[in-house]
């Protein structure tokens, strides 16, 4: 080995600075910290990093949640301790540079002269033989045939002989200095990119983390970061049509705001999909206004395809809805919310509070989706995709702050050759969606579902049906009991009622509670009749649906909107939200990044690429030849040295010296 | 003092027939320009130069190889031929429904690799010079119709559709198959040029251990379908990053598996020393020297894979180091072998300590190449399982 370690037992007078140097210079040090820095990095790909706190709370309970956001395990990369193992590895690397570049230098040109035969004898590839020819003839001609085998050559003349020293692959120790000068460079470029000085100017109380969800002109003075020369990495949504001169720098749980030196203006964003409904590109039309552009700057960004301005990289990174103008119908379901229609208009990520009776609710858009590419549940192939259309997700907020979740499809759907309005609700994002299934009529729309449900809400109809009904079955009994017709026409009406309000499990349950068990086992099926008798006579109360002859699809229409109703209690919604039209406006989620390190860094990476390939693939070889004029004749003795690759060296070795031996005396 | 170099095969080809094959591999790449001409933009006619020049390069001493990429070029013509216009074709073509179609052509591959494993023991242990030779062939056969398989499937990709078509290196289940393709060429590199026929097994065993399991990933999940690129995979720099990074994996696979071959025999050595394994296999050292070699490439093509994805990240993802797993997790594969390939050059440890060594790589490469995807989640989400 090249490394010459200095006499140990002279440790001591070294000075405190040199014993500094060398624990930090140390082989030992550099290995442990090169496997402790690979250990520490496990520590963030197993947590997942930079989630919003709220996440972290959840996972871990306040306990946890506090020591591992003081061991800063929600942002390992920039957290003390593991910036501490990468400077430990920077500052061991560059003493090591240091330390070793003049020996390398040296070693990269010197051609060593001071060799004896004894040390070339010992050498693991080595030869020697005689020829018949004068001493410097040989020489001259030996040096010619190293040099075209690529050595730079030098020789000596010594008391009895010449040593000719030959070496090739010096280049082999510039290896050594690249590819560890390039760990210093590109931690060095890397530092200047991170997040480093902002913390900096955080801990000296300069600049303050905004936590709250305020709009732009809010966010006080401490958390605006001017334009400068530092690095950062940001994000902003823009919607179509808007523009922004900010971008949002999460840090921890909160964020800063950059001033950008230009303004961003989005003018329209596109998402182009593969047919199986996957996206297949996502690009933003761009305008940027700045006072050092004679003219506005039009292009159009995508995802691989950034803008690169000013020293400004800007990138397409995500999407959302922009606020997309909705046109909703409110159909009633419920007493509560009337009998009528109401058109509703609104936006998404809006909130507008809503009145039914007299209590007081919020409709909360969460999201829209211009189409919605699904397995196809009534195609026999499971794989075959279809689309359902647009869909609108919303919350609805009663006063006490509960939500129902819920998600409507704009198109009918159909289902078992009938078509019906779907609409998905749950309590909790946990659950999956329970839908609920309203039947189109003939015209392919609500109305005869709504006609329906208000006919059933009507009491005097439905008293009227009850007492006619009533009369009709008590005909065919000769019964003529006022009061079993009265108190039959009572249950009738209750009946009817109570299905409206709760369904078919509220009759049930009725009918368990409040007959006697041995009645309820006679009664209950015929109570349940009846009820159907009446829903159906209620039905073709309608005018349109009256006097003609009873078709099957009439039939068909009656059971799902009774199979609807019967299902509305769980609903939770006193209307239903039909989406009539709308006006599509999607925000570009556009990262800015200012990474004035990133050409130091590629400098690094280059530096280290041409290092690691010089210290493979360019073994230094040396090989010193003694040439020396004895009685027999001129004898040659050729050692060689590599420091890499004994066997290959070892066939190297065998062919030079092939080649040297086949100069026997005679000139060519 | 002897110097025993016959196990280096070194030889060169005659000067004629290292430039006639120069000249075939420029006129290959000159074709492949002409015909794609509209298709290629600059970065691509790079990266056909750049493997027109290894192809030369690997080619130019190797005849083995050139036969290769020869069978490879006619194979691929013809079945991008047959093909012509339409997939549908495939299913009653008989050469392309049995043989040459993609899906056929990895049943192929992965029935011949795991025949060339069982062939190299066979030839261990009976030590038959034809067994080896055997081998030897086979992988080539496996070697061959995998590369095959992989064009074919490329022309396949742009038959789905011309928005659809893309290099096959995109998802886990193409790049199982480049992993072992690449592996096993890389085996057959050493293999001729140190005379380690003994090896052969050890390191297919790896091989098949990843066939079986892109078996089992076809049958179980469906895998070999055709997926469109995701936007952020829509780039040149695939076609240069994957490829770099599976140089990396499969020598690291190699080296650990010879660690496996070294720990078996260094232990054979002391108990059973007269066993006929002990013969057969390469000397310890020679073994120990091939780790390192083998280590050293795979290093310096992982340096240089990890950096192209820096400034593809750069250009994807805007920034070129973050911290995503599948990054951070190649960082610590990088560093595991930096600290490997110092511990040897600095402080000289060689033997079992570093067979040991090479030997937990793989595990630190296995999960850097699929626990990541299995256990973690990032921006490299390519390949689920
Ligand atoms: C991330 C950090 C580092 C990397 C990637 C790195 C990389 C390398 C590589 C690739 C080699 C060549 C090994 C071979 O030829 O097989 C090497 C050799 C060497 N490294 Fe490092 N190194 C690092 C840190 C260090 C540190 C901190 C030191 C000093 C304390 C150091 C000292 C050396 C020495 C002395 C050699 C031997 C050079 C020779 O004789 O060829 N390295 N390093």
């Amino acid at each position: 080995m090249f490394m010459p370690d200095t006499n140990s037992s002279k440790n001591s007078r070294y000075t405190f600075g040199r014993r500094v140097s060398r624990f930090f210079g140390s082989m030992d040090l550099a290995i442990t910290s090169l496997l402790i820095l690979a250990v520490a990095s496990i520590v963030g790909t197993v947590l997942q990093q930079n989630q919003p706190y709220a996440d972290y709370l959840i996972k871990f309970g306040p306990f946890w949640f506090e020591i591992f956001e003081a061991a800063g395990l929600y942002d390992v990369y920039s957290s003390l301790w593991f910036l501490s193992i990468l400077t430990l590895l920077v500052i061991s690397t560059s003493i090591c540079v240091i330390r070793h570049t003049p020996s390398m230098i040296r070693e990269m040109w010197a051609l060593r002269t001071n060799l004896q035969e004894k040390s070339l004898q010992v050498m693991q590839n080595n030869s020697s033989w005689t020829i018949n020819a004068h001493e410097n003839q040989v020489v001259t001609t030996l040096m010619a045939k190293l040099v075209k085998q690529g050595f730079r050559v030098k020789n000596k003349v010594k008391r009895d002989a010449t040593l000719i020293s030959a070496m090739r692959g010096g280049l082999n120790r510039l290896g050594y200095i690249l590819t560890h000068l390039a760990i210093v460079i590109i931690c060095i470029g890397g530092l200047l990119d991170s997040n480093l000085p902002m913390k900096w100017a955080e801990w000296q109380g300069q600049i303050k983390i905004e936590v709250r969800d305020l709009p732009i002109s809010q966010v006080p003075n401490e958390s605006y970061l001017p334009v400068g020369k530092q690095a950062f990495q940001g994000n902003i949504n823009i919607s179509e049509g808007r523009y922004s001169e900010f971008a949002f720098l999460s840090m921890r749980d909160g964020y800063l705001i950059q001033s950008l030196p230009f303004r961003i203006e989005v003018k329209d964003f596109r998402i182009e999909h593969y047919d199986t409904g996957e996206p297949k590109s996502f690009e933003t039309d761009i305008i940027i206004y700045d006072v050092n552009l004679s003219r506005p700057l039009a292009t159009t960004i995508s995802v691989n395809h950034p803008l690169i301005y000013g020293g400004y990289a800007i990138y397409q990174s995500s999407f959302s809805d922009g606020g997309s103008k909705l046109f909703i119908n409110s159909w009633p379901l419920d007493i509560r919310a009337g009998h009528n229609v109401v058109p509703i208009e609104t936006q998404v990520s809006k909130t507008i509070p809503f009145r039914w009776g007299k209590r007081q609710f919020q409709l909360e858009i969460t999201e829209f989706r211009p189409f919605n590419i699904n397995a196809d549940p009534i195609a026999e192939d499971p794989g075959r995709l279809r689309n359902f259309g647009p869909s609108i997700g919303f919350k609805i907020r009663s006063e006490t702050g509960e939500a129902l979740e819920y998600l409507n499809y704009m198109l009918p759907v159909e289902r078992s050759g009938r078509e019906f309005y779907l609409s998905g609700v749950r309590s909790s994002p946990a659950e999956e969606f329970g839908y609920l299934y309203l039947p189109v009529d003939k015209e392919g729309e609500l109305t005869g579902f709504n006609k329906f449900l208000n006919q059933i809400r009507n009491v005097k109809l439905v008293t009227d049906i009850a007492g006619k009904m009533m009369t009709e079955t008590l005909a065919t009994i000769n019964s003529k009991e006022v009061d079993l017709q009265r108190s039959l026409r009572q249950t009738l009406t209750m009946l009817v009622a109570m299905f409206e309000q709760g369904g078919f499990t509220m009759v049930s349950k009725f009918i368990e509670t409040s007959l006697p068990k041995a009645e309820s086992e006679t009664l209950g099926p015929a109570y349940l009749a009846m009820l159907r008798e009446m829903l159906g006579r209620i039905y073709f109360s309608i005018p349109n649906n009256k006097d003609r002859i009873v078709d099957k699809e009439q039939l068909i229409f009656l059971q799902d909107a009774v199979d609807a109703i019967g299902s509305l209690p769980r609903y939770g919604s006193p209307v239903f939200l039909l989406l009539t039209d709308y006006e599509h406006i999607e925000a570009s989620g556009l990262q800015v990044a200012h990474t004035p390190g990133k050409y130091i860094v590629y400098l690094g990476c280059a530096s280290l690429i041409t290092g690691i390939f010089l210290l493979f693939y360019l073994p230094q070889r040396r090989i010193w030849t003694i040439v020396k004029t004895q009685p027999q004749g001129v004898t040659v003795l050729v050692a060689g040295v590599s420091n890499r690759n004994s066997h290959d060296s070892h066939s190297f070795f065998k062919q030079v010296i092939y080649e040297l031996q086949k100069f026997d005396g005679t000139l060519p | 003092m002897a110097i025993d170099v016959s196990t280096i095969n070194s030889a060169e080809d005659h000067p004629i027939i290292r430039w006639i094959w120069r000249g075939i591999i420029a006129l290959a790449a000159m074709t492949v320009m002409v015909i794609y001409d509209e298709r290629l933009d600059i970065y691509e006619i790079i990266i056909v130069n750049l493997t027109a020049v290894s192809i030369a390069f690997l080619g130019q001493n190797w005849a083995a190889f050139r036969l290769h990429s020869i069978a490879v070029t006619i194979l691929s013509m013809i079945a991008i031929r047959q093909y012509s216009d339409s997939l549908t074709l495939a299913d009653d073509n008989f050469l392309l429904n049995y043989i040459l179609a993609s899906p056929s052509a990895f049943m192929w591959m992965n029935i011949l690799f795991i025949m060339a494993t069982a062939t190299y023991f066979l030839g261990l242990f009976f030590r038959s010079n034809l067994t080896e030779k055997m081998s030897t062939s086979l992988t080539w056969s496996a070697i061959t119709i995998g590369m095959v398989g992989l064009i074919v499937r490329w022309k396949e990709s742009y038959l789905i559709g011309a928005d659809v078509g893309h290099i096959p290196v995109s998802n886990l289940y193409e790049v199982f198959i480049l992993f072992a393709v690449i592996t096993a060429l890389i085996y057959l590199f050493y293999e001729r040029r140190y005379q380690i026929h003994s090896l052969g097994g050890f390191v297919l065993l790896v091989i098949s251990a990843a066939v079986i399991f892109q078996i089992w990933y076809t049958f179980e999940r469906n895998a070999h379908e055709i997926q469109p690129l995701v936007p952020a995979l829509q780039s040149y720099w695939m076609k240069i990053h994957v490829p770099a990074n599976f140089i990396g994996y499969g020598t690291f696979a190699m080296a650990s598996m010879i660690g496996v071959a070294y720990l078996l025999i260094s232990w054979l050595e002391i108990n059973n020393p007269k066993s006929h394994l002990v013969k057969a296999m390469p000397s310890l050292v020679l073994m120990d020297e091939l780790m390192y070699k083998v280590i050293a490439l795979g290093f310096a093509f992982f340096t240089v894979a990890t950096v192209l994805g820096a400034l593809w990240a750069a250009e994807a993802w805007g920034g070129y180091w973050s911290w995503d797993p599948k990054e951070t997790w190649a960082l610590i594969v990088w560093l595991n072998y930096a600290a490997w390939l110092h511990m040897r050059m600095t402080k000289s440890w060689s033997g079992i300590t570093m067979a040991w060594w090479a030997v937990i790589g793989l595990f630190i490469t296995l999960f850097a190449f699929l626990g990541v995807n299995m256990f973690l989640s990032g921006l490299h989400s390519y390949g689920t399982l």
